[in-house]
């Protein structure tokens, strides 16, 4: 059997593909069903109707209160306003961060642009396999402490951390401190329930699930005090001024409504693809596969080195081939200094760090595609190996 | 105010017999660069002078923004048009103008009258010292300065009458299209754009390009390359853009040559397919950022290395620059922001720790003879399947 192999797509982590009925949903509001929410007349009722349905819905498949959800742009947005809005609500209990060494930079970057505002952060490191061990996070807690922010997935080795039993810990040393996890790996991959794991504050993002860009939402406890960051409308009860996304809005909600469908059995499926994927490619010479065992990672990340190939080459010639993946490090200029942070933070030799891929899969990557790109791995990898710079 | 430029230049006044066609080519360029520009305009050359007269609105900025990447341009003069109704009106005018133009008027000033049509009524001198004299009168904080004025005021006199004080530098060379073609090698970093712009000055026409090598270089470096090219052909007019794939050949010579001579092979290849090119394309020379020593294949001993295989002239015009020099019209030019881009380029990707910086001539020659049972055909082959992509602004 012959199969079209031009549109491989293995970088899911990045972005991915918007499922046609989102899109459809989507138009049909941006050109039928387009009034503002807040409008007294029934086009603003009617589109009122599709925000409700969103809350409703990622209210359920989180077993949370749908006034506990706001509508943002995206993870980052929402990273901002848990951790600045977070830190400026609570800078009286004190002026003491928590957050991980691996963190996506809409963490790292917010909580550095908070220190120059004279707020303290504390960066946990994490062992090889990109896991925060809770003894340092403990060692951490202080009484100061008001924000400890952790992601819930990394989004280069696909590393889950142990939420839950961070959130117990936290709030037993510190009942007033904060939890953010950013989910925007993690969340349509695994169970995320807020209240069981203590979690005050949750970052997620529309696109990695198959919705729209410039969507997401951020979930802010009931008793969680947040300071507002934008200003202006008074929507979504002052927390976030702008009319709102409708359009985003609904197709995300349309987007997690689908992904939690038979979601053990998606599950199940990515973990199946990824097991096969680092199988194929276990066997060629020079590679070796970075971050925790295939089961206790993510179902859908898996970080590969390659010893002798600068990724940025690598990641060209897959791309000859139709497979579109992601260097773990980008930027061929200024090698030591650009190099990823998870990467160095779970101690990948010098060698490897500039010769990392990460592949990551979704639904719609089928065992065909998988197969393929374990042949072409095969056939290029000895290639390239053959020239090396120097 | 102003509806029309005077355009000055400089070097082709003293052009002889040919001088016709440097006006006309200097025609041609400013409306190749008036085209981007919102407003109609209408270009004529009257009597050793070039006029842009404005038919429509425009904007000013952008108009003189776009007249400054004309080679061959060395002043834009704003000009107020009036119709000749007598010296006391023209006078008027000219307050009105100086009025507008200057708003601190503790300022020295000369008038500076031209009489093209012979039968006004006053010789230039008499209108100068007139006119002066009204102005004084209208502006009593304003004085004459006849040696160092902080005003010339410029009067011409013919069909109708200009006023202009204003001279805007241009960018001065010749036109484009007086001085045949040139093939730039365009690598993608801060040298070759400028030395692409340092001759495009000179009124030569440029066609360039590019070596390709994936899946060692990125779209993106590609794509900076044909950015850059875009940027250059605001000065330069349309670029052919010649991609050639490397990839095959560069492995060949990793294979076949010791890898410290890597790069100055590498480079003779690069001039012997740039110089075919050229000479399909009709240019008469190639063009390239070379600056001495700037780096292991630029040292005298590696350009006369890469120089041996050229009979085409090589045109090196940052050969004599510092870094810090080329960077300076990078920026002036507008290419610097994307040269450095951090895309990797084929010059670079099999790079030695250790490249030889004095090659020996007699050496290259030897070792490249190991390339000898397929490069022909490689050559060959990068050459028919070469990428051509036409670019202007």
């Amino acid at each position: 059997m012959v199969i079209d192999m031009t549109d491989v797509y293995f970088d899911n982590s990045a972005t991915t593909k918007c499922l046609p009925e989102v899109a459809a949903l989507m138009t049909h509001i941006l050109c039928e069903d387009y009034g503002n929410p807040s409008s007294m007349h029934k086009k603003g009722v009617d589109s009122e109707k599709y925000v409700r349905y969103a809350k409703e819905t990622i209210a359920k498949c989180m077993k949370v209160q749908e006034k506990e959800i706001i509508f943002t742009s995206g993870g980052t947005e929402s990273d901002n306003i848990a951790l600045i809005g977070g830190a400026y609500a609570n800078y009286r209990s004190g002026r003491h961060i928590i957050t991980t060494k691996i963190e996506h930079p809409a963490v790292l970057k917010t909580c550095a642009a908070l220190e120059e505002q004279g707020f303290q952060v504390t960066y946990l490191p994490v062992d090889s396999q990109g896991i925060l061990r809770l003894t340092d996070l403990e060692k951490a807690m202080t009484k100061n402490t008001i924000i400890v922010s952790i992601m819930h997935t990394n989004n280069e080795i696909g590393a889950v951390q142990p939420i839950e039993q961070a959130g117990e810990l936290i709030k037993r040393l510190n009942p007033n401190t904060l939890f953010h996890v950013d989910a925007v790996q993690g969340f349509g991959k695994c169970r995320i329930y807020p209240r069981r794991m203590h979690i005050d504050l949750l970052s997620v993002s529309a696109h990695k699930i198959h919705g729209p860009k410039g969507m997401g939402f951020l979930y802010i406890g009931e008793k969680t005090k947040v300071r507002p960051i934008l200003f202006g409308g008074g929507q979504q009860k002052g927390m976030r001024s702008g009319t709102e996304n409708v359009p985003g809005i609904a197709g995300m909600a349309k987007a997690i409504e689908e992904i939690f469908v038979d979601f053990d059995a998606k599950v199940e499926y990515l973990y199946r693809i990824k097991e096969r994927f680092i199988k194929g490619v276990s066997h060629i010479d020079g590679v070796r596969i970075n971050g925790p065992a295939p089961r206790v990672g993510a179902p859908h990340i898996v970080s590969v080195s390659v010893q002798g190939v600068r990724s940025e080459v690598m990641l060209h010639a897959l791309e000859d081939k139709g497979i579109y993946v992601s260097a773990g490090s980008a930027c061929s200029s200024n090698r030591s200094s650009a190099a990823s942070t998870t990467l160095r933070a779970i101690g990948l030799e010098k060698q490897y760090l500039d010769s990392t891929l990460r592949f990551s899969f979704s639904l719609f990557t089928t065992e065909a595609e998988i197969d393929y790109a374990i042949g072409c791995m095969g056939e290029i990898i000895p290639v390239l190996r053959r020239y090396q710079r120097g | 105010m102003y509806k029309s430029f005077l355009i000055k230049y400089a070097e082709i006044g003293v052009k002889g017999k040919n001088r016709y066609i440097f006006e006309d080519r200097l025609c041609d360029q400013i409306r190749y660069a008036l085209a981007r520009c919102e407003g109609e305009s209408v270009v004529t050359k009257s009597q050793g002078r070039i006029y842009v007269d404005f038919v429509s609105e425009f904007d000013f900025d952008e108009v003189v923004e776009q007249l400054k990447t004309v080679f061959g341009i060395t002043g834009i003069c704003p000009v107020v048009q009036v119709e000749d109704e007598g010296f006391e009106k023209l006078c008027e005018e000219v307050v009105k103008y100086l009025d507008r133009v200057y708003t601190d008027k503790n300022i020295s000033f000369k008038v500076d009258a031209r009489r093209g049509r012979k039968n006004y009524p006053k010789n230039s001198m008499e209108i100068n010292a007139d006119m002066g004299a009204f102005v004084l009168n209208a502006f009593p904080t304003m004085r004459v300065d006849v040696h160092k004025p902080d005003v010339m005021l410029h009067i011409e006199i013919r069909e109708k009458i200009s006023i202009y004080s204003v001279i805007l530098p241009g960018p001065g060379g010749l036109p484009i299209g007086t001085n045949g073609k040139g093939m730039i090698l365009l690598s993608g970093g801060i040298d070759s754009p400028v030395a692409g712009y340092m001759i495009a000055k000179r009124g030569v026409r440029i066609d360039a390009v590019y070596f390709h090598a994936p899946p060692y270089t990125s779209e993106r470096a590609k794509q900076k390359v044909v950015d850059l090219a875009r940027i250059l052909s605001k000065y330069s007019g349309p670029i052919q853009l010649h991609i050639i794939n490397f990839t095959d050949i560069q492995l060949y010579i990793y294979e076949k040559c010791p890898h410290d001579e890597l790069t100055i092979i590498m480079r003779r290849y690069m001039m012997r397919i740039a110089q075919e090119l050229a000479k399909e394309s009709g240019c008469l020379g190639l063009i390239t950022g070379e600056s001495i020593g700037q780096v292991a294949s630029q040292t005298m001993q590696s350009l006369m290395a890469t120089n041996d295989v050229c009979t085409l002239p090589v045109y090196r015009p940052l050969i004599g620059f510092d870094k810090q020099e080329i960077i300076e019209v990078s920026e002036k030019i507008d290419t610097y922001e994307t040269s450095i881009l951090p895309y990797e380029d084929c010059c670079t990707i099999f790079v030695a720790k250790h490249p030889v910086t004095k090659p020996n001539l007699n050496v290259i020659r030897i070792h490249e003879k190991n390339l000898d049972e397929k490069i022909e055909e490689l050559v060959k082959t990068a050459l028919t399947t070469q990428e051509v992509i036409e670019i202007t602004y």
